[in-house]
């Protein structure tokens, strides 16, 4: 193997994270150190409360660790201004969130374009990008919705779509089945059971056993620290949707 | 009892959640207060000055003078004396002996007419001393109108028909007509209110634009070369006030030598000429304020609005009673809007004397115009008005709502605009973003762009006349004093104008960037930069406030001008309309100083931490 691809994707070393000062400060994130891979998709897991979002944040530069380092590709991101931040989130990470944040104005099809447009690609180029994008989860007969008329999964794959629209390094999920029910939950694993055949590196937070097991690595953690690792043979869709129950 | 402290501490509670909201939304209101409360206190000073004048006075009813008396022989005082027993007649002062003098004063020279009273208040037009004391032996009382336009004051020394006096009081009559129209009173006549060429071409001895003054009668009879040159003024109170005219008339004689009568309805009408203006620049100045109000509390409450409903909803959820609800929304309103009426009493009262003094003059009126009790309730019924009316649809809309609506969602989902979108697709980043930010509140950009145009047109309008009243104030029909003061007038509205309209552009862009807390934390995880964020909010306001700038110009303010000229019937060919550059200059300022204002409250919006808010979208 190359040094190249040695590098890890995003890389943490002391990572730590206080919330408020003096006596009602909190430790959300207490000393992690992570390697992400590419390609690779990785599950965390934990109590509710434990530090799972902050460390999401904190790895894809939304906000900012008090302490230890944080790199993506093996450039620091942790100590760079705002705006190369913003520059990073452009093509290096992007999001999925629990609640799908769509913008409620625009089309599923205006809502995916949207990181490209951001990103200064050309209109055109955005649009058909978005549209293939839309296909790719199923959705290119629902291009011209408005997340208001979409389903939960649907509107989470929308977000999903967006999420891949400049082909990011890595894809930060943080309970991206958290409001969906398990027909809705089904689609959603299938996509990343996709997005992981196809190479996408991939970060997800989640409450739900059949995520994670989708992945190739499941991190514990509890009060803020990495506390163990699972490595999963996982493989593709079918056995694991046998194996936790969800297909016949 | 324990619901009203439930109400009272909800109300209390959001207000200090929003602080910066609460501060702007009573300053608005608070603009619009003290600009009513400066309105009505100015109204009531320049409604019927003269009527005040008089009841302070005690005016006349008829004033009788001695007429022109060809061939210097002295004056008959006979007519005069059977005025004063005429039927009809229940009580006279007089007759006053008056001549035609020369004042210097602090240089300035002007004609004056000197009238000789007595130290002892008289029974009808005892005028009223508005600084310093009545007349005394060397002491001169000059009518306040004619004291402003000379810029003299009590203690100062003047030059009277060639002897030194030194100002001893400024007092206002009913008897008289106010400088420049003063009445003429002596037998060579006067040009009064003229302009230099009309003054060029009178004949030697007619006085020209004189004002009035009091000095003693002995000092009056001594300032006069012969007793022949001396005219009489008798004020002469009726049985019945509104019959003077009719006694005017009955009484006026043809024959030579006997005594002209004015009644005090004429004297009036010369006297409120001037006044006028004044008084149609505040209804105006009101008028344009009272919008600028009315979108800056619209958007405000609009904005909060759309913010409670989810409150609404755990309210409700948690059992709160529709009315509970609605009466908890109500009284935060009511909360600020009453204490946004007691500021814009205050301020408004305090403003109002410096206004009303400089005026005094002007509108010939003695001492501080009063803080009526009617001022008052009305300040705080429109004050309440306000937030009531803003409020209470809104209300109990709220409270009717279905809790799960109101728990899960705005109250105003944002409009779509797909043409916007698709146009705002090919556009920078920032310039994208802003026309999303516009598109998403038609309703705000309307109210932004009306809020910029009037006040554009309300700067347009002051721009003409200020230039038109500096360069040639006779030719506006005042004198430079009045002049003075009308620009005065003219100089406080547009400040509460601009400061309202200050106001209204930071709320409006405080109310783009809450509103925009989500987009705009979504827009950055997305990778948009804060600076562009910042500039989108800002690009939000910038387009409604070009638009405002260009219609506050034309047609705004070319309307709102000739409105103006239509009613006060000035000659608006006179006036110079501003030229091209100047316009420019009005719309690149206005643009400029809306980016100034916004840009604070965008930067700040720009930089809002991106997971808290995108955190507090899960709760
Ligand atoms: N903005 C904040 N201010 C103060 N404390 C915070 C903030 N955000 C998170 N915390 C605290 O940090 C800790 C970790 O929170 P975090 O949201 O990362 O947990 P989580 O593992 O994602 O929980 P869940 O599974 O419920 O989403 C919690 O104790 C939380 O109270
Ligand atoms: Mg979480």
């Amino acid at each position: 193997m190359s040094d190249a691809a040695d590098t890890p994707v995003l890389r943490a070393r002391g990572l730590r994270k206080d919330y408020g000062k003096g006596e009602g400060a909190v430790r959300a994130v207490d000393g992690v150190d992570l390697d992400i891979r590419a390609g690779e998709t990785v599950a965390v897991m934990g109590p509710s409360g434990c530090g799972k979002s902050t460390l999401l944040q904190l790895l894809g530069g939304l906000d900012r660790p008090t302490g230890g380092e944080v790199s993506l590709n093996g450039r620091r991101i942790d100590d760079i201004g705002e705006r190369a931040l913003a520059r990073m989130r452009r093509t290096g990470v992007s999001f999925v969130f629990q609640a799908f944040h769509l913008m409620e104005e625009l089309t599923a099809v205006e809502n995916v374009e949207l990181p490209a447009l951001l990103a200064g690609r050309s209109p055109r180029a955005a649009r058909r990008r978005a549209e293939e994008l839309l296909e790719r989860v199923g959705l290119a007969d629902r291009a011209r919705f408005l997340p208001s008329a979409l389903s939960g999964g649907q509107r989470q794959r929308v977000a999903v779509a967006r999420a891949l629209s400049n082909e990011p390094s890595v894809v930060l999920a943080d309970e991206p089945t958290g409001n969906l029910d398990s027909a809705a939950t089904l689609d959603v694993l299938n996509l990343f059971e996709s997005l992981h055949a196809s190479g996408q590196t991939l970060v997800v937070v989640t409450h739900d056993a059949r995520i994670a097991a989708t992945a190739d690595r499941m991190l514990s953690m509890r009060d803020g620290a990495l506390v163990d690792e699972t490595r999963l043979s996982g493989g593709t869709t079918g056995r694991l949707g046998a194996l936790v129950g969800l297909e016949d | 009892m324990g619901r009203i402290l439930l109400v009272g501490r909800l109300a209390v509670r959001d207000l200090r959640r929003r602080r910066v909201e609460t501060v702007l939304l009573l300053l608005a209101i608070m603009a619009a207060t003290t600009t009513l409360t400066l309105g009505l206190v100015m109204r009531e000073a320049a409604n019927d000055p003269y009527q005040s004048t008089r009841g302070a006075t005690n005016g006349p009813d008829v004033v009788a003078g001695s007429a022109v008396n060809p061939g210097g022989r002295p004056t008959e005082l006979s007519g005069l004396a059977e005025l004063a027993g005429a039927p009809g007649v229940v009580d006279h002062s007089g007759p006053y002996p008056v001549t035609p003098a020369e004042l210097q004063a602090s240089g300035r020279t002007s004609d004056v007419q000197v009238m000789g009273r007595d130290s002892a208040p008289a029974p009808v037009d005892q005028p009223e001393v508005t600084q310093g004391g009545w007349v005394s032996d060397g002491g001169v009382v000059v009518e306040s109108a004619f004291a402003n336009a000379l810029d003299v004051r009590v203690g100062d020394p003047v030059t009277l028909g060639g002897r030194s006096f030194e100002v001893i009081g400024v007092a206002v009559t009913a008897a008289v007509t106010p400088y420049p129209e003063t009445s003429c009173l002596v037998a060579a006549g006067c040009a009064s209110g003229a302009t230099p060429e009309e003054l060029s071409g009178l004949p030697a001895g007619v006085l020209k634009n004189p004002g009035l003054v009091w000095v003693t009668q002995a000092d009056a009879r001594s300032l006069s070369p012969d007793p022949g040159s001396l005219s009489y003024v008798m004020n002469l109170k009726l049985a019945d006030p509104a019959e003077a005219q009719a006694f005017a008339e009955a009484n006026t004689r043809e024959s030579r030598g006997a005594p002209r009568l004015e009644s005090w309805v004429d004297i009036r009408e010369e006297a409120t000429e001037s006044a006028a203006d004044a008084q149609i620049l505040l209804l105006f100045g009101a008028w344009l304020l009272g919008l600028l109000a009315v979108a800056s509390v619209s958007v405000l409450v609009g904005g909060r609005m759309a913010d409670q409903t989810r409150r609404v909803g755990l309210l409700k959820a948690v059992g709160g009673t529709p009315s509970l609800v609605a009466a908890a929304l109500l009284a935060e309103y009511v909360l600020v809007a009453v204490v946004a009426a007691a500021a814009g009493l205050a301020a408004g009262s305090l403003t109002a004397p410096l206004l009303a003094e400089a005026g005094a003059g002007l509108i010939g009126r003695a001492g501080t115009p009063p803080m009526t009790m009617s001022t008052v309730v009305s300040v705080t019924a429109v004050a309440l008005g306000v937030a009531v009316v803003a409020t209470f649809v809104p209300a109990v809309r709220a409270a009717r709502s279905s809790t799960v609506g109101a728990l899960a969602g705005s109250a105003r989902p944002p409009r779509r605009s797909g043409r916007l979108i698709a146009i705002s697709a090919r556009l920078p980043v920032p310039l994208l973003l802003g026309l999303r930010v516009a598109a998403r509140r038609p309703r705000r950009v309307l109210l932004n762009v009306v809020g910029v145009a009037v006040t554009v047109s309300g700067i347009y309008v002051a721009l003409i006349l200020d230039a038109f009243l500096a360069a040639d104030p006779l030719a506006a029909g005042v004198d430079e004093a009045q002049a003075g003061w009308l620009r005065q007038v003219l100089l406080v509205v547009m400040v509460t104008l601009f400061a309202l309209a200050a106001v209204n552009v930071v709320f409006i862009t405080w109310a783009t960037a809450l509103d925009n807390r989500r987009s705009s934390a979504l827009a950055r995880a997305l990778g948009a930069t804060p600076g562009q964020v910042s500039v989108a909010l800002a690009v939000a306001q910038l387009l409604p406030a070009l638009a405002g700038a260009v219609l506050g110009v034309f047609p705004g303010g070319f309307a709102l001008f000739h409105a103006i000229n239509a009613i006060t019937g000035g000659d608006g060919d006179r006036v110079t309309l501003p030229p091209l550059w100047q316009l420019l200059a009005v719309v690149s300022a206005t643009v400029l100083v809306v980016a100034a204002l916004t840009a604070v409250p965008a930067r700040l919006g720009g930089r809002r931490p991106v997971t808290e808010t995108l955190r507090a979208e899960l709760a």
